[in-house]
């Protein structure tokens, strides 16, 4: 509260009530509810599923068109601005942690579980079973569930899609730096070349998984090493996704020019979210693909 | 402190009516009411399923139900509990006075905060759907596992395991989005010249505990994640046979769960920090102390989590680091008891039903932190883990912890936010009724623990009979006291005598210059704070 002038708290909007959340507790219901249903085989999770998923599109549409018309008319002050960032600050370290948690378990597996199994340490299994088991990685565990599998390089697509993501966020700051001057063409050229690249990269790694699938016999039930290597580039995949449709928002919120130098907060939100899964792959790279 | 008087006016009132008013809310204040209702049906929800349990356990031998149906109540009275009773209460008083502690219109983001709120009832059905879905035909079996849900036992419990892991993934976004939001709220909303070192203990307790809250639920939803994975989709997190390992799980558990215990105890804690003060007339003293300790309890216990895991064959070494970390807990929590009693010290103290929890608080939970030391000792917890013992542990924790420290803020804070006097007379009654008959519930459990009888086990040994006996007998009466805590409550709501602005004659605070309840929109202005 430093600019008495510029931001009296006496302003600070709070918006009148909003059935959006009260949808959102339906349209989650729904969506979780159906998939517990569809993974244990029975028939009407498909359509709770499908109602779950429209009923959050509509509520997700709805809440963000509220948001952005308030912004547009200018009933946002100083102060609501910096909630929001800090909001978003707090959103993404709780996503670091999510990410956290399965590196977490892939070093313990790596570090911990997978050289207890093949003897290491006083207590060491390998003694007592499994006295084949050496505990290399990568492994399908001493019950080499799944039979045997070529582990994923990391010096073709990976390498590809390293480039391709680190380009991304190259072309996004490019497109930052079109929006802080005003740059409308460098602004949409930059979102496209970002969305391009995101979608690329997300293709690719379809195709890799196609790939492990029908010819390393890489899959889900490959033991451990199937599952953190599904795990992590799952959901990273899925962040990927998730950022490239935002970034499809933001840049139909761009052609319309909704965005100025200094009223940009929704485009500096998406952009950290893309650094964010940037940075996640990067890890990824490193330490499910080389090492 | 001095508010402008401009924020005070209600004439100019305007607040949504109907039904739009509640579920479509933007208000703090109605969130907060919200979150308190929700958390006083689960709690009687949870109250039912622990009366359940109390009441098999009357006798040796089974009395009426079958122990998968045991295990089923007890897994959701853990759940219910910490999931639907405590943390919602906590984010309901949040709610309520965050915003006029320090002098904010609303909480920053109002409109999630309403997400945050919703999103538990949607939780709390999938919760209960995990109870009965069993029940259907072809819903499997019953969920057995405690609330820990190990494998392989939860990998291999029938669908019903499933909406409890959607159940989990829904009350951690809950909880993350409303802590994203108090963080926001304390950072950016304060009033001018409050500064972070003059806000009240309980918003810093809220702070602490956020912070918390945000590091360490996504690591369960990431934990339940892979317990779905495995159920369903045939990796091997906790499969041995594929490389995994179920003592991963554990480590995910309690890296949650264990931090999860001070974000159940902070914000008590932190209510207490304005109760004490406020009947006993006299600024609490080490303020700052007080607020470190709660940022190394907070620290420290993200670290030590694996006390709970002495059994599982780690090295040495490791033990030996997850108990010194645990003891070295006990001091901050000390200071923070001590600073309470030194509150207290010649002060001129009266005894109105808040201040009473305040003191068994201070009592009882410090004896519960007492016998955490204990369990905290390796070679000891070694046999006494998985006893009853460590039911009557974190029984005292959590009941004169966390929910007494709810109560304490509930009778000090419910003038304020119904407008009503509570009735003194039946509180104090509820108090007495209820603190005696916890400890004779809970106290013959340390006994029952130390002489060998298991937890979690529908039938025991008739040498356990008479503790159990005494134990359940006093455990019922225990249960239905809070009929009279709801009593009052609906009492207070419904009218009594007028509360005045500032209710309690010791009290300090922002809260305490508003109307009682305070005007819908409140602090438009934000007050000057010297």
């Amino acid at each position: 509260m430093s600019q008495h002038n510029d931001t009296p708290s006496s302003h600070y909007f709070v918006p009148e009530p909003s059935p959006w959340p009260f949808i959102a507790m339906f349209a989650m219901f729904a969506l979780l509810a159906g998939t517990a249903l569809i993974i244990n085989d029975i028939g009407f999770g498909n359509v709770l599923v499908t109602l779950g998923a429209l009923l959050l599109t509509y509520m997700l549409y709805g809440w963000f068109r509220d948001v952005v018309g308030e912004n547009l008319s200018g009933q946002y002050n100083h102060q609501v601005d910096r909630s929001f960032r800090q909001g978003m600050y707090w959103f993404i370290a709780s996503e670091v942690f999510f990410f956290a948690s399965f590196f977490g378990a892939l070093y313990y597996i790596r570090n911990i579980a997978v050289p207890w199994l093949g003897g290491a340490g006083y207590l060491g299994t390998s003694a007592l079973l499994y006295s084949q088991f050496t505990g290399d990685w990568p492994t399908a565990g001493p019950g080499d569930l799944g039979g045997d599998l070529t582990p994923m390089g990391a010096w073709g697509i990976p390498a590809l899609n390293t480039m391709l993501l680190l380009s991304s966020g190259a072309t996004l700051t490019w497109a930052h730096w079109g929006l802080k001057l005003n740059n409308q063409k460098t602004l949409v050229r930059g979102l496209i070349a970002t969305i391009t690249l995101g979608l690329l990269f997300v293709g690719f790694q379809a195709y890799e998984y196609q790939h492990a699938f029908a010819e390393l016999n890489l899959t889900l039930a490959s033991g451990v090493y199937g599952s953190t290597f599904y795990i992590l580039t799952g959901f990273h995949g899925m962040h990927v996704t998730l950022g490239a449709i935002m970034l499809i928002a933001i840049l139909g919120r761009s052609m319309k020019g909704h965005f100025s130098p200094r009223n940009h907060f929704a485009f500096e939100a998406v952009a950290w979210y893309w650094h964010f899964v940037d940075v996640v792959w990067l890890g990824l790279f490193i330490f499910v693909y080389m090492v | 402190m001095s508010t402008t008087a401009s924020a005070l006016h209600s004439e100019h009132e305007h607040h949504p009516y109907g039904w739009r008013r509640w579920l479509f809310s933007t208000n703090h204040k109605d969130i907060g009411t919200l979150y308190l209702l929700f958390a006083l049906t689960m709690f009687f929800l949870g109250g039912l399923s622990a009366m359940a349990i109390r009441a098999e356990l009357l006798y040796p031998g089974l009395q009426m139900l079958d122990p998968d149906l045991y295990n089923n109540i007890l897994t959701n009275h853990a759940l219910i509990m910490i999931f639907g009773a405590v943390m919602p209460a906590g984010a309901g008083i949040a709610n309520w006075m965050i915003p006029l502690m320090i002098g904010a219109p609303d909480m920053a983001l109002p409109r999630l905060n309403n997400l945050s709120f919703w999103i538990l009832p949607a939780a709390a059905m999938m919760l209960v759907l995990s109870f009965i879905v069993p029940f259907f035909p072809g819903g499997g079996t019953q969920v057995n596992t405690g609330w820990t849900l190990y494998p392989p036992l939860s990998v291999q419990v029938g669908m019903s395991m499933d909406f409890l892991i959607f159940a989990i993934h829904l009350l951690g976004i809950s909880s993350v989005l409303a802590s994203i939001n108090i963080i926001v709220t304390i950072l950016n909303m304060r009033a001018p010249g409050m500064t972070m070192f003059k806000m009240p203990i309980f918003c810093w307790a809220w702070f602490v505990t956020a912070f918390l809250l945000i590091l360490v639920v996504p690591i369960i939803a990431g934990g339940v994640t892979m317990l779905l994975f495995d159920r369903h989709f045939g990796t091997s997190f906790f499969n041995a046979a594929g490389g995994g390992d179920p003592v991963l799980f554990q480590h995910l558990f309690w890296f949650f769960g264990h931090p999860e215990v001070y974000i159940l105890i902070l914000p008590a804690i932190g209510a207490l920090a304005q109760v004490i003060p406020a009947f006993s007339r006299k600024p609490l003293f080490g303020y700052k102390s007080t607020v470190g300790s709660m940022l190394v309890i907070a620290t420290l216990g993200m670290v030590v989590w694996a006390h709970h895991q002495y059994t599982i064959g780690m090295s040495l070494g490791t033990v030996s680091y997850f108990m010194i970390g645990t003891i070295l807990i006990s001091i901050p929590v000390g200071l923070i008891i001590f600073n309470f009693i030194a509150t207290m010290w010649r002060g001129a103290m009266t005894f109105e039903t808040p201040m009473l929890f305040a003191t068994a608080m201070v009592l009882l939970f410090s004896f519960g932190g007492l016998t955490g030391v204990m369990l905290a000792v390796i070679p000891a917890d070694v046999q006494y883990h998985d006893s009853m013992f460590v039911v009557a542990h974190f029984h005292y924790v959590l009941i004169p912890g966390a929910i007494y420290g709810l109560f304490a803020a509930v009778f000090y804070w419910l003038p304020k936010w119904t407008g009503h006097m509570y009735d003194e007379k039946l509180a104090k009654i509820f108090f007495w009724v209820n603190m005696i008959s916890f400890n004779i519930t809970f106290f013959p459990q340390h006994f029952l623990g130390l002489a060998g009888m298991p937890r979690r086990i529908i039938d025991y040994n008739v040498i356990f009979a008479e503790f159990n006996f005494l134990s359940s007998v006093a455990g019922l009466i225990y249960g239905f006291s809070h009929l009279l805590f709801l009593y009052i409550i609906i009492k207070a709501i419904r009218g009594g005598q007028q509360a005045k602005n500032k209710v309690w004659e010791g009290a300090t605070g922002l809260e305490w210059e508003l109307p009682s309840p305070p005007p819908f929109h409140s602090w438009e202005t934000a007050p000057k704070i010297k």
